[in-house]
């Protein structure tokens, strides 16, 4: 399979669409197995390990993230949260071989109750090609206003 | 409603608090007023200001402050405000300001120890007496500034408690995440994580020392987490990633939390994990333990890594995690609007890995994006809410209570005690009511 770039900017539209239409097995499924999913705290942060992100999860992690907002016990997601993604389109930043870089801005909007935040993001995907198939290697998601203080954040951004 | 020294004791009755000090405006503005002013107040670490000129801005319960490194090497706490019209001096967090600050509007220039140095066209002032005002004197400071091994606290008020009977020996806390250093220094690492929770800054600090909330409002994120490795179906004694190894000790049981122990202190202070703690089963780190004999030498080593005390509260409002390098800042901002703030720090000389471990503990725990703190939120807040119900006015804390309970004197008991919310309401009286008219 050649990859072209409408696949790549394709496969970041659905990822954010998965997310908030809620289908964290098939999103899941999208990263490979020694990804990380970062959100930095700083602005223009490099280091993820030595000062405290937002987050920076392994698939474990993210299989912890995702099971718990089902659970039968889990207190703050009940109710439930929604979330919604506006993407413009995405620019790839990079195609060698079977390594691809997007970088995309979004408008992520997530409610529950009576709260509704907006929070402005530049996420760059770092995409692999595997056995014919597109999938996540990293996601890096930068909030603009990562310095301001903030509520619950409980969906993926 | 809340002038007086009685009104304000009367909220406080050993077993149980009556609403208002989590829920009234009033209260609220007394606290600020009195509690806030007669603390011991933390306002930052050495390390955020290293340089003569560098600067930090915070705030002390309402009161803007900064924290600047001056001239001859100390750490001054100054009111961030211009004595001339208002103006805040400083607006970014932080920053170097040279060998003076200089207000931005009339450019009035002190030193770095609040001192006025100049003002533009001075003759407009010749004559009337500007010495004498308020103004002249230049930017003012706190009543006094404490530097504990690095840690900088203020007290606003004028007169009052020392730093030394304030703390007494709840200063071993401190102590022990200090001496977890080769080098005996810690060092701020990045900028803190702000969340901000719409419930009473006290509900906050009582939750520090509550034991019997993890296996419940945790069990979602914790229980999850125990579930789920369960399931990878690997051996029982096959190593736990480090995610694990601070997550899962959330679930432990009832029994475990009792035999852990909380200790209290006088005036307010007091932490759970007297004898062991959910910090006390992580892996070693290779090449630490050697560091840490080679400059404390091996009997202090081993003293300093066993003490694994979990939270210590110091009163009023930060919490520290010794063996996380972790301090928590529960900053008031109404009686329903609290701002938590929770900075790591570095020990200095030890390896890398421990710092990754305390910033995966900062991200995992308590983030805005944390599975773990979005329960906590959402139980202040509902209980923020509940407590407007007027059925009930009063809110208890009398686990393990016993009459005549002296909060003078250095206590340890069972780990699922509230008596260590007991003691914090204790002193926030005392602190409260100190001078105040009956
Ligand atoms: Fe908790």
């Amino acid at each position: 399979m050649t990859v072209t770039k409408d696949d790549l900017i394709d496969f970041v539209y659905d990822e954010a669409r998965m997310l908030d239409e809620g289908r964290y097995d098939d999103w899941l499924a999208l990263w490979l197995p020694d990804g990380h999913y970062w959100m930095p705290l700083d602005y223009q942060q490099s280091d993820p390990l030595l000062v405290t992100s937002y987050l920076y999860e392994d698939i474990f992690m993210l299989k912890l993230r995702v099971e718990r907002l089902n659970g039968a016990r889990t207190f703050s997601q009940k109710p439930k949260s929604r979330c919604h993604h506006v993407l413009s389109r995405p620019f790839v930043d990079r195609m060698e071989g079977d390594r691809f870089e997007t970088w995309t801005q979004m408008h992520y909007v997530e409610t529950r109750l009576d709260e509704q935040q907006l929070l402005a993001l530049t996420a760059r995907h770092e995409l692999a090609l595997v056995e014919g198939r597109l999938r996540i290697a990293n996601k890096r998601v930068d909030i603009l206003n990562c310095d301001a203080a903030f509520r619950n954040i409980q969906l993926l951004p | 409603m809340y002038e007086t020294a009685d009104s304000i004791a009367a909220l406080v009755q050993g077993r149980q608090v009556h609403r208002d000090v989590y829920t009234s405006p009033e209260v609220f503005r007394q606290e600020m007023k009195h509690l806030f002013a007669n603390a011991w107040v933390f306002v930052g670490h050495e390390s955020q200001t290293p340089k003569p000129g560098d600067y930090f801005a915070t705030s002390i319960g309402d009161q803007p402050v900064i924290q600047v490194r001056h001239s001859d090497g100390e750490v001054k706490v100054l009111y961030n405000r211009c004595p001339h019209k208002g103006t805040k001096i400083v607006i970014d967090r932080q920053g170097n300001t040279g060998k003076f600050f200089r207000c931005p509007y009339h450019a009035w220039s002190f030193k770095t120890d609040g001192c006025l140095l100049a003002i533009p066209l001075k003759k407009g002032y010749e004559g009337t007496g500007l010495e004498q005002t308020p103004a002249g004197k230049g930017m003012k400071a706190v009543g006094a500034v404490h530097n504990y091994r690095g840690f900088v606290f203020a007290r606003l008020a004028e007169a009052g408690i020392g730093f030394d009977d304030f703390f007494g020996d709840s200063l071993s806390s401190i102590d022990n995440m200090v001496d977890r250093s080769p080098e005996g220094r810690l060092e701020v690492a990045g900028p803190p994580l702000r969340y901000l929770h719409h419930c009473n800054w006290k509900m906050l600090v009582e939750n520090q020392t509550d034991t019997c909330h993890p296996m419940v409002a945790h069990e979602s994120s914790a229980g999850t987490a125990v579930k789920l490795w369960k399931e990878l179906g690997l051996p029982e004694d096959a190593p736990k990633p480090p995610a694990m190894e601070i997550i899962a000790p959330f679930m432990s049981p009832y029994e475990f939390f009792e035999n852990m122990g909380i200790r209290t202190w006088p005036n307010g202070h007091g932490h759970t994990g007297v004898h062991h703690s959910i910090h006390s089963n992580y892996t070693a780190i290779p090449g630490y333990y050697e560091a840490l004999c080679k400059s404390h030498g091996e009997e202090k080593a081993k003293a300093v890594l066993a003490e694994n005390r979990h939270n210590t509260v110091y009163f009023p409002n930060i919490m520290i995690k010794g063996p996380i390098q972790q301090l928590r800042i529960f900053i008031p901002l109404a009686a329903n609007r609290t701002l938590v703030e929770s900075y790591i720090y570095r020990l200095v000389g030890a390896p890398d890995e421990l710092l990754a471990r305390t910033a995966m503990y900062n991200r995992m725990i308590n983030a805005p994006t944390s599975i773990v703190g979005h329960d906590d939120l959402e139980m202040y807040e509902r209980a923020q809410e509940g407590l407007e119900a007027d059925g009930l006015e009063w809110v208890n804390v009398q686990r393990l209570y016993e009459e005549d309970e002296d909060f003078e004197t250095e206590a340890v008991e069972n780990g699922t005690t509230e008596r260590q919310m007991r003691n914090q309401f204790h002193a926030w009286v005392k602190f409260m009511t100190m001078g105040a008219a009956r």
